[in-house]
C-alpha cells in the first residue's frame, strides 16, 4: 500500500480547496481519484439489473410452453411440481391468503412486480448454477410462473416490451415507508 | 447451561429484599471495603489447599493468530439453519448470552447468507461505479485501501431477527438463538459519497443499487440520502479486514438500517432514478401487516434491548444480589435511557449505561438485583434520543399483525420460577 500518493493526493486536494484536483472536471468534490474509468462495454457485462420499468431486459422472448419444460429440469425438484413448493419456496397460489392468519407469500399473491421475477431468476436460479440459463429460457420460465398463477395466458409472449406491461395482482397492496417514494 | 448469574456478593450481606439500584454496588463496594471487604472477597475459601499455584513450567509460546481459551469452546455461533439443501442460504446467531460488552467478536458476528459464502481473491475483484454518474468508475480493492477511511463502531442486525417472537406461543430458544441476529462492531472504510463524488453522481439521483459478488448477487436499492449521508464502503471490521463471511474484501456498511441492505462482496453501484424492486426488497425484506398490505423501504431497525444475563436456559443458583446485563441499540440514534423491571412491568428502574452510548451502536446496560427466591418477570425498555421508546409484544402485534417477519423490537419477559429457572414469557 503507497501511502506517499495518498499524501500528495491529500496535499493537491488542500491547495485546490477542493475545487479541483487530479485533473478532475471542474465541479466535482475531490478525492483520492484512484478509480479507472468504465467503459459502456465492461458495464454492459457488468449490469444484470431489471428495473420496474424494462430497463436492463435483454432481447429474446418466451413462453409458458417452453418455460414448463424449463421448469420441470431446472427448477422443480427444489420448488415442487407446478410451483407448489417444498422443499423450498412456494411460488404459485396463495391469493387471497394476505390478510389472513396463515398467508402464503408468492410470486402470485405477493411480488409486486412482474421484472423481479426476470431478474431474480436469472442472477440468483438455479440455485447450484446461477446465470447459466439463456435469456431465452429466463423469458420462458418467467412466463410459465406468471401463467401458473393465473396472470398471463400459455400462449403470451414475454420480452422486454411485454414484462414490464403485466400488472401483478397484489402490486397495490405495498405501503413505501421512505418518503422520497411517497412522492 | 451454566449459571452466569451467581451473586457477586455474599447473600448475608444483603439486607434489601427484591431491590434493584444501579447505585447497590457502588454503595456496597464502599461498605465492604471500609468493614473489611477484601478479607471477605478472599473469604475463608482461601486455603492452601484451594490456592492453584502457577504454571510449574513454561507454557505454550507464542502464536501466529490468538484463539479463545480452549475452556470457552461451547461459546460459538448458534442456531445454524439454512433452507433444505443448501449449506448457505441460512443464518447463524451471536450467542449474545455468553457475552459482555458492546463490541462482538469477528468470528462470533451472526451471518445471513443468500447463496453461501464467496471465495474471493481480492487482486481480481472489482467495484463498477455507474447509472446516473458523469464518469463511471471502477476501483481495485488496492485503491480503495488507499482512501481515506473514517472508523465507526456501529450495530448490524438482520431485520428478521428475533422472527420467533411473532409466534403465537413463546420459543424455548435461548436469548441468542431469539435475538442473535444482532452483532456490534468497529467498521473502518471509505465513505461512499467520496466514490460517488468522484464519479460525478447526478445530483438529483434519488436511488442507487448495491449488488454483492455471491453467487445470488444479492441486490438492494439504497437511498442516495443514505449513501451521501454515512455509508461506508468498508474494508475492516474491528481492525482487521473483513472476514470471508462479513463480506471479504468489500462491503457496504449502512449504519442503523435493516442489515440485508448492507451489501457485502459489494461489486457494484448503480446509480438510478427508481428502486429497481429487487426480490430482496420486494417479496423477502417486507413487512406483511394484518390487513394484507406490506410495509416496503422499512429502513431503519427500531429502538429495543433485551437483558442478556439471565436470560433463557440460565438457572439462578439462589437469592442474592446479581447483576442484570443486558444490550439496548437503536436504528434512529443513541439510546438514552434503558429501564428494567423484575416485576413484569409494574414498575421501573434505571439501569446504567456502559459509556458511551454511541450512536446506531449496542449499548451494554447493567443493574445490580436483588432476587428474592420468589417469582419473577424480568423486562428492559430502551428509548433512544428522537424519544422513541420499546412497546411491548402486545402493542406491537396490534399495530403490525403477527404476520410481519420484520422488524421486532418489543420488550422481551423473562420469568424467574422459585427454584431460579429461567424461561421465555408472554407478559
Amino acid at each position: 500500500m503507497s501511502t506517499p500518493s495518498l499524501t500528495a493526493a491529500a496535499a493537491a486536494v488542500l491547495l485546490a480547496g477542493c475545487a479541483t484536483a487530479g485533473g478532475m472536471p471542474a465541479g466535482e468534490k475531490a478525492g483520492p481519484n484512484l478509480g479507472r474509468p468504465a467503459t459502456s462495454a465492461e458495464i454492459a457485462a457488468w449490469d444484470i439489473s431489471v428495473a420496474p420499468d424494462g430497463g436492463g431486459l435483454p432481447a429474446g422472448s418466451g413462453t409458458a410452453v417452453r418455460g414448463a419444460i424449463v421448469y420441470a429440469q431446472q427448477c422443480q425438484a427444489c420448488h415442487g411440481e407446478k410451483g407448489a413448493g417444498q422443499p423450498n419456496d412456494r411460488l404459485v397460489g396463495g391469493q387471497g391468503t394476505l390478510a389472513s392468519k396463515s398467508p402464503v407469500r408468492t410470486i402470485g399473491s405477493y411480488w409486486p412486480y412482474a421484472t423481479t421475477i426476470f431478474d431474480y431468476v436469472r442472477r440468483a436460479m438455479p440455485y447450484p448454477s446461477p446465470r447459466t440459463l439463456s435469456d431465452a429460457d429466463v423469458y420462458a420460465v418467467t412466463a410459465y410462473l406468471l401463467f401458473e398463477n393465473g396472470i398471463i395466458a400459455e400462449a403470451d409472449v414475454m420480452n422486454a416490451d411485454t414484462l414490464p406491461r403485466v400488472k401483478m395482482p397484489n402490486r397495490d397492496n405495498f405501503i413505501p415507508m421512505y418518503p422520497a417514494t411517497a412522492q | 447451561m451454566s449459571d452466569r448469574s451467581d451473586p457477586a456478593r455474599p447473600n448475608a450481606q444483603v439486607t434489601t429484599r427484591g431491590r434493584l439500584d444501579r447505585r447497590i454496588f457502588l454503595k456496597r463496594g464502599a461498605a465492604l471495603l471500609g468493614a473489611g471487604g477484601l478479607s471477605m472477597a478472599m473469604g475463608p475459601a482461601a486455603r492452601a489447599a484451594d490456592a492453584p499455584s502457577p504454571a510449574p513450567a513454561p507454557g505454550a509460546g507464542m502464536s501466529d493468530y490468538g484463539h479463545p481459551a480452549r475452556y470457552e469452546e461451547s461459546v460459538k455461533r448458534t442456531l445454524i439453519r439454512s433452507q433444505p439443501g443448501t449449506t448457505g442460504s441460512g443464518a447463524s446467531r451471536t450467542p449474545l448470552e455468553m457475552l459482555e460488552g458492546a463490541l462482538t467478536p469477528g468470528g462470533l458476528h451472526f451471518e445471513r447468507h443468500h447463496s453461501g459464502v464467496p471465495d474471493i481473491d481480492p487482486s481480481v475483484h472489482r467495484l463498477l461505479i455507474h447509472g446516473l454518474v458523469r464518469r463511471p468508475l471502477i476501483f481495485t480493492v488496492e485503491a480503495l485501501l488507499r482512501y481515506p477511511m473514517v472508523s465507526r463502531i456501529h450495530f448490524l442486525e438482520c431485520s428478521g431477527n428475533s422472527a420467533v417472537m411473532y409466534g403465537a406461543a413463546p420459543s424455548t430458544l435461548t436469548c441468542g438463538q431469539i435475538h442473535g441476529l444482532v452483532s456490534g462492531s468497529e467498521w473502518t472504510g471509505v465513505p461512499l459519497r467520496i466514490l460517488l463524488e468522484e464519479a460525478g453522481i447526478d445530483p438529483r439521483a434519488p436511488w442507487i443499487l448495491a449488488e454483492g459478488a455471491d453467487a445470488a448477487a444479492m441486490s438492494r436499492s439504497v437511498p442516495v440520502a443514505k449513501a451521501m449521508d454515512d455509508a461506508l464502503v468498508a474494508l475492516y471490521q474491528n481492525g482487521e479486514r473483513l472476514r470471508p463471511e462479513n463480506g471479504y474484501p468489500v462491503r457496504l456498511f449502512l449504519p442503523g438500517y435493516e442489515g440485508n441492505m448492507s451489501v457485502k462482496w459489494l461489486r457494484r453501484i448503480k446509480v438510478a432514478a427508481t428502486p429497481t424492486m429487487t426480490k430482496d426488497e420486494t417479496s423477502r425484506y417486507t413487512d406483511l401487516q394484518a390487513d394484507g398490505k406490506a410495509l416496503m423501504f422499512t429502513y431503519p431497525m427500531g429502538v429495543k434491548s433485551v437483558i442478556t444475563r439471565p436470560s433463557a436456559g440460565f438457572r439462578m443458583r439462589g437469592p442474592g444480589l446479581s447483576e442484570v446485563s443486558g444490550l439496548a441499540w437503536s436504528g434512529a440514534g443513541a439510546i438514552s435511557r434503558v429501564e428494567v423491571s423484575m416485576n413484569g412491568g409494574h414498575s421501573w428502574a434505571d439501569a446504567a449505561l456502559s459509556a458511551p452510548a454511541l450512536p446506531r451502536a449496542l449499548t451494554r446496560f447493567r443493574i445490580p438485583w436483588v432476587w428474592s427466591g420468589g417469582p419473577a418477570v424480568l423486562k428492559s425498555r430502551a428509548r433512544d434520543e428522537t424519544g422513541a421508546i420499546q412497546p411491548e409484544r402486545d402493542a406491537l402485534i396490534t399495530e403490525h399483525g403477527a404476520n410481519a417477519i420484520f422488524h421486532y423490537n418489543a420488550i422481551q419477559a423473562w420469568s424467574v420460577s422459585p427454584d431460579g429457572e429461567v424461561k421465555n414469557v408472554y407478559a
